[in-house]
């Protein structure tokens, strides 16, 4: 795999202000609260890759997906594409270079308008990005169709979503972040709500899309299976920060955070041989908007000690591009 | 688990050619059809499917709480051998709860957000033993909690204030509190994070031995199913395809959607190249498929399969072996019995 860096985040933040209601205002004062739904986290992601973001639910992954593309603006930091940084870039310019840099949401029925047909839907980025004309357009169309297994293509052109099933749907939605030709793709739990089977299919077909257009992705997940099993490296999140990452083998084989433990562990395996033991970890993840001081798991870890609550502790490199962000390792 | 495969094989509920209809506009969706099987005394026994194979609506008939105008239309559900489906309702409600418990895929939506936690457990106990005061039944709500490791001041909390691995226990123990023999479980970790779905795993796993509880588990997820059942059943646009012990079904599953299922699901502790796929979608039930219905999908269709409908029965192959017979099976037990709706392992055309 080249080096290249396609993206290079640096000390990226999101906050979001916290709605207060009339009560909590006249007993709280003015003080704005937040939830730090990114706090501060740098990573790159390499040309051709899959770099998967794990995590459980709020741990702040999908806000980091749509950062990237700038569909909701930073609070700090830098998004540095093909050395462009694109906080700094104009809106205009933002929308010209989303012709490059698409995203696939987890519900492909609600990313669908239902009355567009699906060939209109998918072609719509293309009319957006004035691409061609529209004979050109349509040809495109059809073609991606035949190579992303909408067929027969001519017939399902014509059809509404609520005329497909889901698994042509996440298809369809697959067609139209292709469509213009994109090279980055993030892909935010694109199979979550889809069927086992579905599953499966939208997986082999997210893999052949890969090499066949050369693309990237940033796979956002919280299966720790599927992220096992697509991506190159994963980053693993937890109340907005990275608290590991690495490529997947070394992840996998020397997980080394003791929230990455927690995860491995609790992941059920479809194996009846293999059942898991007991659980280490309890609780859950606490509240973003006032979230524990030093390390934000210390208060779930088993390994906790006094200074873990002191400081945050930096990503440190525990092995070739292998870092993890925890007191025992610095 | 070995323990409840030396247990006499004694069924707690025997669904018998159930049959459930949904009446639409275009016609009638048979979403269970001629559905059969037993859930044995202290078993946890795994429903799996996919969307719309019908394993939902047949966990909401066990208790009659299927939805008009979907009806049960045909068969038998016995608990203990009285029938559920010809029991009147104020039957059902003593049934329910007391003796069959139901946890929801939502605990958000099954707990009442307006009273505090102690007044829903009040509200069960009261439903069905009207003679047991405040206290005593505060005193046992309060047991139920610390058995489900949450503190039992909570008890006095409003759902809103709890998490969601806190409301899902909670519900367990709403379940659990008339000391029920089966609990039918529908994705009961769906909206769970996986740390908290394993605490859950081990909780569930935990108070089935405790309360020697038969649990009806489920769900679409294989790996849930791998933790906590012993036998399973596979299920496939309304009828049952395969019944087996868990172990049989994950390593060596007989029927082409068994194998497709099990193996086209990411396994964290292996290295997959790739998944198996499965093609195509599952059938409209409004006019499902002639033969078996997984035939325009099998990989290994004959031409009898889009013919005539393969039984659920004791695999022939199987059966010559002498080794997992009806009468030869495990501890002589009819929990270990392996049946497939498939012609590769039956006789063809033997009727």
């Amino acid at each position: 795999m080249s080096k290249e860096a396609l993206f290079s985040v640096r000390s990226l933040v999101k906050e979001f202000p916290v709605q207060k209601n009339l009560i909590d205002l006249l007993l709280a004062g003015r003080k704005r609260s937040v939830v730090h739904a990114v706090d501060d986290i740098s990573f790159d992601i390499y040309k051709g890759e899959v770099l998967g973001l794990a995590g459980e639910s709020g741990s702040g992954k999908s806000t980091t997906g749509r950062l990237l593309l700038r569909l909701i603006e930073p609070t700090d930091g830098i998004i540095e594409y093909r050395g462009r940084n694109l906080t700094a870039i104009s809106s205009r310019e933002m929308e010209t270079l989303r012709a490059k840099l698409q995203i696939v949401f987890q519900d492909p029925n609600s990313s669908l308008s239902p009355r567009m047909s699906i060939g209109r839907a998918i072609g719509h980025p293309l009319r957006i990005h004035r691409m061609g004309n529209s004979g050109q357009r349509k040809d495109r169309v059809l073609e991606l169709m035949e190579k992303i297994g909408l067929t027969p293509a001519d017939f399902l052109y014509r059809k509404y979503p609520h005329q497909v099933s889901g698994g042509q749907a996440q298809r369809i939605v697959l067609a139209r972040a292709l469509v213009t030709g994109p090279e980055f793709i993030v892909a935010d739990e694109p199979i979550a709500m889809a069927d086992v089977s579905v599953r499966a299919l939208i997986l082999e077909l997210m893999k052949q899309l890969k090499g066949e257009f050369d693309l990237t992705y940033l796979f956002i997940t919280h299966d720790l299976a599927t992220a096992k099993y697509l991506c190159d490296r994963i980053a693993i999140m937890y109340l907005g920060r990275i608290v590991e990452i690495g490529s997947r083998d070394e992840l996998f084989s020397r997980p080394h955070h003791p929230y990455t433990q927690a995860l491995l562990e609790a992941v059920p395996v479809p194996d009846p041989v293999q059942r898991r033991t007991e659980e280490m970890v309890h609780g859950e993840i606490p509240s973003a908007i006032n979230p524990p001081a030093g390390c934000h798991f210390h208060p779930r870890c088993p390994h906790a000690m006094p200074r873990c609550s002191e400081g945050r502790p930096p990503l440190t490199e525990i092995a070739p591009r292998h870092f993890s962000a925890c007191v025992l390792d610095s | 688990m070995s323990e409840t495969m030396q247990q006499t094989a004694e069924p707690v509920l025997e669904i018998r050619n159930l049959s459930i209809d949904y009446p639409i506009s275009i016609g009638t969706v048979g979403a269970v059809e001629k559905v059969s099987f037993d859930l044995y005394k202290g078993e946890a026994l795994g429903l799996v499917g996919e969307s719309g194979c019908g394993k939902s609506t047949l966990g909401l008939s066990i208790l009659k709480l299927v939805r008009p105008p979907g009806k049960i239309t045909g068969g038998q559900i016995l608990y203990k051998g009285r029938d559920i489906v010809s029991m009147r309702d104020r039957q059902i409600l003593k049934l329910r709860g007391q003796n069959i418990a139901m946890a929801f895929q939502n605990p958000l939506t099954s707990l009442n957000p307006l009273f505090r936690i102690d007044r829903q457990f009040l509200e069960t106990i009261h439903q069905h033993e009207p003679g047991i005061n405040k206290s005593e039944a505060l005193k046992l709500a309060e047991a139920i909690l610390e058995e489900l490791g949450i503190e039992p001041s909570r008890l006095y909390e409003y759902p809103h204030q709890l998490s969601g691995g806190m409301r899902q226990r909670i519900m367990l123990g709403l379940g659990l509190i008339m000391n029920p023999d089966i609990i039918v479980a529908d994705e009961p970790t769906t909206s769970l994070d996986v740390i908290v779905e394993a605490g859950f795993i081990d909780l569930l796993n935990r108070l089935r031995g405790r309360y020697n509880l038969s649990i009806l588990l489920i769900t679409h997820n294989l790996g849930l199913v791998a933790e906590i059942a012993d036998r399973v059943a596979v299920m496939y646009a309304g009828k049952i395809v395969e019944i087996g012990g868990a172990d049989k079904i994950f390593h060596d599953p007989l029927h082409p959607y068994t194998y497709g299922l099990i193996n086209c699901v990411p396994n964290i502790r292996l290295d997959q190249e790739e998944l198996v796929t499965m093609p195509g979608n599952p059938p409209d039930l409004v006019n499902p498929p002639a033969g078996c219905r997984f035939s325009p999908r099998c990989p290994k269709v004959m031409d009898i399969c889009r013919v005539q409908e393969p039984e659920l029965k004791a695999p022939a192959a199987v059966q010559g072996t002498g080794q997992l017979s009806d009468q030869t099976s495990g501890a002589g037990s009819d929990t270990a019995r392996r049946v497939t709706a498939c012609w590769l392992y039956q006789v063809k055309g033997a009727e």
